[in-house]
């Protein structure tokens, strides 16, 4: 055989890719990975196939035995399944009544109906003209009658052509299932009895597959599809079958159209009966259907559910607003107590202050006083002023808490010299800070 | 073939010819030169009615003895060969009706006729397997006169579903005309054999549907043939869907267009003006084969009445829909009960007389992919004539294996001999597409009977290096995309883009649109890896596969034009 160039590369060996002798068995062919079958024994190639595989070995007849039955069959005679006792009022039918007659059950298949196969109904036609051919009964020295190997032959007509069989399966009233009665229904069961009626009406959905009736256990989804489908069923079911015959066109024009015309309506209507069937049929079975209920009262709690929660959740929300809007006023309220507490507090803090400062000023104008203006017996008013003058100067200068301070060092001091070195040091520290003039000054100079 | 063949002619003092023995016709061939040739009879015939006439004590056969079921049916004998081997409840005589009727002696299928001369003779009663004789020494009869050599041998096709008793009684009655029967091979094997010994032919690894398209039954197999083995899948045999159903068709048809004209005279009624209309009707069908238009006339069809009509192609396929679309449906469940799918098919060979049909053909073309070759007149100008293919397969045959004694060719078909494994997964080696994304290229096919080798040569990257050989087992399945639904806004954008003229049809075009659907390939279980190292630039490797008798795996892999490479076994 030529070899074949493929284009498409290779992959690159993976980096760290180690095996011995670069080969690395992983799996292999097992019994299961093949199939006997047998090889026709023809053409060049098998001859070269016969010549390996003799290898001048002689083979025996149970060699061939055993060998055969090792290969896989392709030839099944598969009979077992087509072989209905023939009902001997059934043998007796007039071919004439042909559309009368139930082609399944006069091929022997009535248990398959339409789930017949195309071969089933071939096989099924077959071993009845084996039996019934006529040319076979009257060799079997039987009457000629051949009117059910007429029927026979009518019915396999109808089954083998699609479009013909659909017409026949269409109105074969033995394949339907009639809906459950509420008798039935009284007993349990619901979800087998509809079932089975809803698979057999399955049998004229254009459209496959046919979603399942399913059970109790269903889910929500697959019910709602369920219906959904049904209620939206796109069907060939059709009623020609049951149509008038109509006049050769030899005959008369206008009688053959009349018929035709009738015809066409009563499909028309039977179709539309139909489609009612299978409405009211969805209608009692969804009426019915406890699924459909729990599901509703189950959206109604969770409704429920949902409408509870959400008046909890406002409740809870407008508390919780009431109490946002109670904690705000409080924290107003307590804020201005204390802003007014604060004010009350500073005020008294001033005035102490002022009172502190008043009363510094008073130890230090008394300093000096105590001192006696610094000379001995009485101070000429222009000592006096010259000395309260600087001590005015300096009040003025300084802060509260430096009075303070300066208050602190003069009190207790009674020794003039020691007073005046005080006031001398601070007017010294003012005017080395150049808030006070060496000019200014009258009566501490050093 | 269990029976003991009485001793034939030694290898050297043969002459074998191919044998097709069908229960509507019969061929002949003989090669020469390696090259099949079918043989016309001293007739002209090369399909040669399966039909034995006598008059007079006087034998006819084939299309003379076909003439006379319009005068002389209860003396001639057709449609027998499906009743070799078979006791009288399992035969359908369906098809006998117009001609002698099969009979129960005994259990064993036999026919009345006067086959003396003279106005009292007895009638003598003939099992099916002496008619058989009979008939199959006239066409040894008239292959000897052609070749101008007695004939001694012959390979005889048979159908899939013959049984080791209607074997058993072929053999029989080939033995009782002193013809050797080297091998009985099956119908849609010669067939494919008959297409595979063309000198333009390669043994290529295919999947191939063989339709047997005949009078009284459609017999449909799925072959797989792997390096030049045959390995039948599938069958299906089918007795509602054949020429016989198309003949009624037409009968049916000009019937009625002949009570038209003639009200209450209704020529299937009667026995003789049904053979006739039977008669003409299948050389119109016939006709409808090779022209649009066939005419139809028969003397005295009905009451002394002659009738003439036409019908054209059309009508026809119409008038005969549901038999063609029975066809149809009978080849797509052979490939479904093989387990595969139309896109697995690589030929389809259309044989049998019926299968001349251009409908049929052509209805084939619709639910196979362009991929599938159709092998019939009407599909394909290289096809073979179906009629003939048969009985070249089996000529073929007969010279390949003529000079064999014949228990060596007992032995070479023996059981032990034919069954054997077939893998039932490809297997295959990775390779890696431009996405980076891995691929398997299948070596080996599934359905290939072991011992089997096969050997693929596979591009390295471009750069060169060490490259990884992973073979793997791979089956195949099919993808259906759907086609994406059309938005009414999308439609609307494309006719403005289009030219005025052409939007339209585009719209039409996209509207019928199908689903796609394309067969992949899944990539199984790893068997084994392997590394071939520094590969040239631009370099190839080469990779064989083998499978043992025992499932046992050789690989090797080497890089093309270079030393060495690696070796690796996996046993089963
Ligand atoms: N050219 C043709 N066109 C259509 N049908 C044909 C043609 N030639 C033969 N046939 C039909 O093929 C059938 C015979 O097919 P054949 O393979 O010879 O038969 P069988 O396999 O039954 O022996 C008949 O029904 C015959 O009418
Ligand atoms: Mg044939």
């Amino acid at each position: 055989m030529a070899t074949t160039l493929v284009q498409q590369p290779l992959p690159t060996l993976p980096e760290g890719w180690a095996a011995e002798k670069d080969f690395k068995p992983i799996g292999s062919l097992t019994k299961a990975s093949a199939t006997q079958r047998t090889i026709e024994p023809v053409g060049p190639h098998f001859l070269a196939h016969a010549r390996r595989a003799r290898h001048k070995r002689t083979f025996s007849e149970d060699d061939r035995i055993q060998a055969q039955e090792r290969a896989k069959n392709v030839e099944e005679e598969n009979e077992s399944d087509i072989s209905e006792p023939e009902d001997p009022m059934m043998l007796q039918r007039e071919a004439k009544d042909w559309k009368a007659q139930d082609h399944y059950k006069v091929l022997g298949i009535s248990k398959y109906r339409y789930k017949a196969t195309e071969e089933q109904i071939k096989r099924a036609h077959r071993k009845k003209v084996l039996k019934h051919h006529p040319d076979k009964k009257a060799a079997a020295g039987r009457t000629e009658d051949d009117n059910f190997f007429k029927c026979i032959q009518k019915a396999t007509e109808v089954l083998l052509d699609p479009v013909k069989r659909r017409q026949f399966d269409s109105v074969d009233e033995e394949a339907e299932v009639e809906p459950p009665t509420k008798k039935q229904l009284a007993n349990g069961n619901f979800y087998k009895l509809w079932s089975k009626c809803f698979k057999a009406e399955a049998r004229f959905s254009k459209t496959h597959p046919v979603p399942a009736f399913g059970d109790e256990k269903s889910s929500k989804e697959d019910v709602e599809n369920f219906y959904n489908f049904w209620y939206n069923f796109d069907s060939w079911r059709t009623f020609e079958y049951l149509d008038e015959d109509v006049p050769d066109d030899n005959e008369n024009r206008d009688q053959k159209r009349h018929v035709e015309r009738k015809n066409a309506n009563a499909r028309k209507k039977k179709k539309a009966e139909d489609n009612a069937r299978l409405r009211k049929m969805l209608d009692d079975c969804s009426a019915g259907d406890e699924r459909i209920k729990r599901f509703r009262q189950e959206a109604n709690a969770a409704k429920n559910r949902k409408r509870l929660e959400k008046e909890a959740a406002e409740k809870k929300a407008l508390e919780e607003a009431q109490a946002a809007k109670e904690a705000e006023a409080k924290a107003a309220k307590e804020a201005e107590e204390k802003a007014k507490l604060d004010r009350e507090s500073s005020k008294k803090a001033k005035e102490a202050a002022k009172t502190a400062v008043k009363k510094n000023k008073r130890v230090l104008r008394g300093s000096v006083k105590d001192a006696n203006y610094f000379v001995s017996g009485d101070a000429s008013p222009a000592t006096i002023d010259a000395v309260l003058g600087d001590v005015e100067l300096v009040q003025a200068k300084v802060d509260p808490e430096e009075i303070a301070a300066l208050a602190g060092k003069l009190s207790g001091l009674k020794v003039a010299d020691e007073i005046k070195a005080v006031w001398e040091q601070e007017v010294q520290r003012l005017i080395a800070a150049g808030k006070v003039k060496d000019s200014e000054i009258k009566a501490f100079k050093a | 073939m269990s029976e003991t063949r009485t001793s034939g002619p030694a290898p050297a003092d043969r002459t074998a010819i191919g044998i097709t023995f069908g229960n509507s016709n019969s061929s002949i061939a003989s090669t020469v030169d390696d090259k099949a040739e079918v043989i016309a009879n001293e007739d002209g015939d090369r399909q040669i009615p399966t039909i034995l006439s006598y008059v007079d004590g006087e034998e006819y056969y084939g299309q003379q003895a076909k003439a006379f079921l319009v005068r002389n049916p209860q003396n001639t004998v057709a449609y027998f060969r499906d009743f070799l081997g078979k006791d009288f409840k399992s035969i359908d005589p369906t098809h006998n009706h117009a001609s002698a009727h099969p009979q129960d002696v005994n259990g064993t299928v036999s026919f009345t006729i006067k086959d003396k001369e003279g106005e009292d003779a007895e009638p003598s009663t003939l099992s099916v397997e002496e008619v058989s004789t009979r008939f199959l020494r006239r066409l040894v009869t008239s292959a000897t006169e052609y070749l101008g050599k007695k004939v001694t041998s012959a390979v005889i096709t048979v159908p899939t579903n013959f049984s080791d008793k209607q074997k058993s009684a072929l053999l029989a009655a080939a033995n009782a005309a002193d013809l050797e029967v080297l091998q009985l091979i099956s119908e849609p094997v010669a067939a494919v054999l008959a297409y595979d010994a063309r000198p333009e032919a390669e043994v290529q690894d295919k999947i191939v549907v063989v339709a047997e398209l005949g009078g009284t039954r459609s017999d449909v197999a799925v072959v797989a043939s792997r390096g030049g083995m045959y390995t039948v899948l599938a069958t299906v045999h089918d007795y509602e869907f054949n020429g016989s159903a198309l003949d009624k068709v037409l009968i049916d048809h000009f019937a009625k267009e002949f009570m038209k004209k003639h009200a209450g005279v209704d020529p299937r009624e009667n026995a003789r003006s049904l053979a006739k209309l039977k008669f003409e009707c299948e050389a119109t069908k016939k006709a409808l084969s090779i022209g649009v238009n066939a005419a139809f006339s028969v003397e005295s069809l009905a009451e002394g009445i002659d009738f003439a009509s036409t019908i054209n192609r059309l009508r026809y396929e119409t008038i005969g829909r549901t038999v063609f679309e029975g066809f149809t449906r009978l080849i797509e469940s052979v490939i479904k009960k093989a387990g595969l799918d139309v896109l697995d098919v690589d030929e389809v060979i259309l044989s049998g007389g019926t299968s001349h049909t251009p409908r049929i053909a052509n209805n084939l073309v619709n639910i196979f992919p362009a991929t599938t070759t159709i092998l019939a007149p009407s599909t394909n100008t290289t096809a073979v004539n179906p009629s003939e293919l048969l009985a070249r397969g089996a000529a073929l045959q007969a010279s390949l294996i003529q000079e064999y004694e014949a228990a060596d060719i007992d032995q070479s078909t023996h059981a032990a001999v034919t069954t054997v494994p077939h893998i039932t997964n490809a297997i295959g080696v990775i390779s890696v597409s431009e996405s980076g994304e891995e691929t398997f290229v299948p070596v080996i096919a599934p359905e290939t009977a072991v011992p089997a080798r096969r050997t693929v040569v596979v591009a390295a990257p471009k750069a060169g290096g060490d490259v990884l050989i992973k073979i793997a087992e791979g089956n195949t399945h099919i993808k259906v995309t759907k086609p994406e639904p059309k938005a009414n806004g999308s439609k609307a954008a494309k006719v403005e883009d289009a030219d005025d003229s052409d939007a339209d049809f585009s719209d039409d075009e996209s509207e019928d649109e199908e689903e796609k659907r394309e067969k992949v390939w899944k990539i199984g279980a790893t068997l084994a890896e392997a590394a071939v190292r520094g590969v040239k630039k631009g370099g190839k490797v080469e990779i064989s596969i083998n499978v043992n008798a025992d499932l046992a795996v050789t690989v090797t892999a080497r890089e093309v034009g270079a030393k060495g490479g690696v070796r690796g076994t996996l046993s089963a």
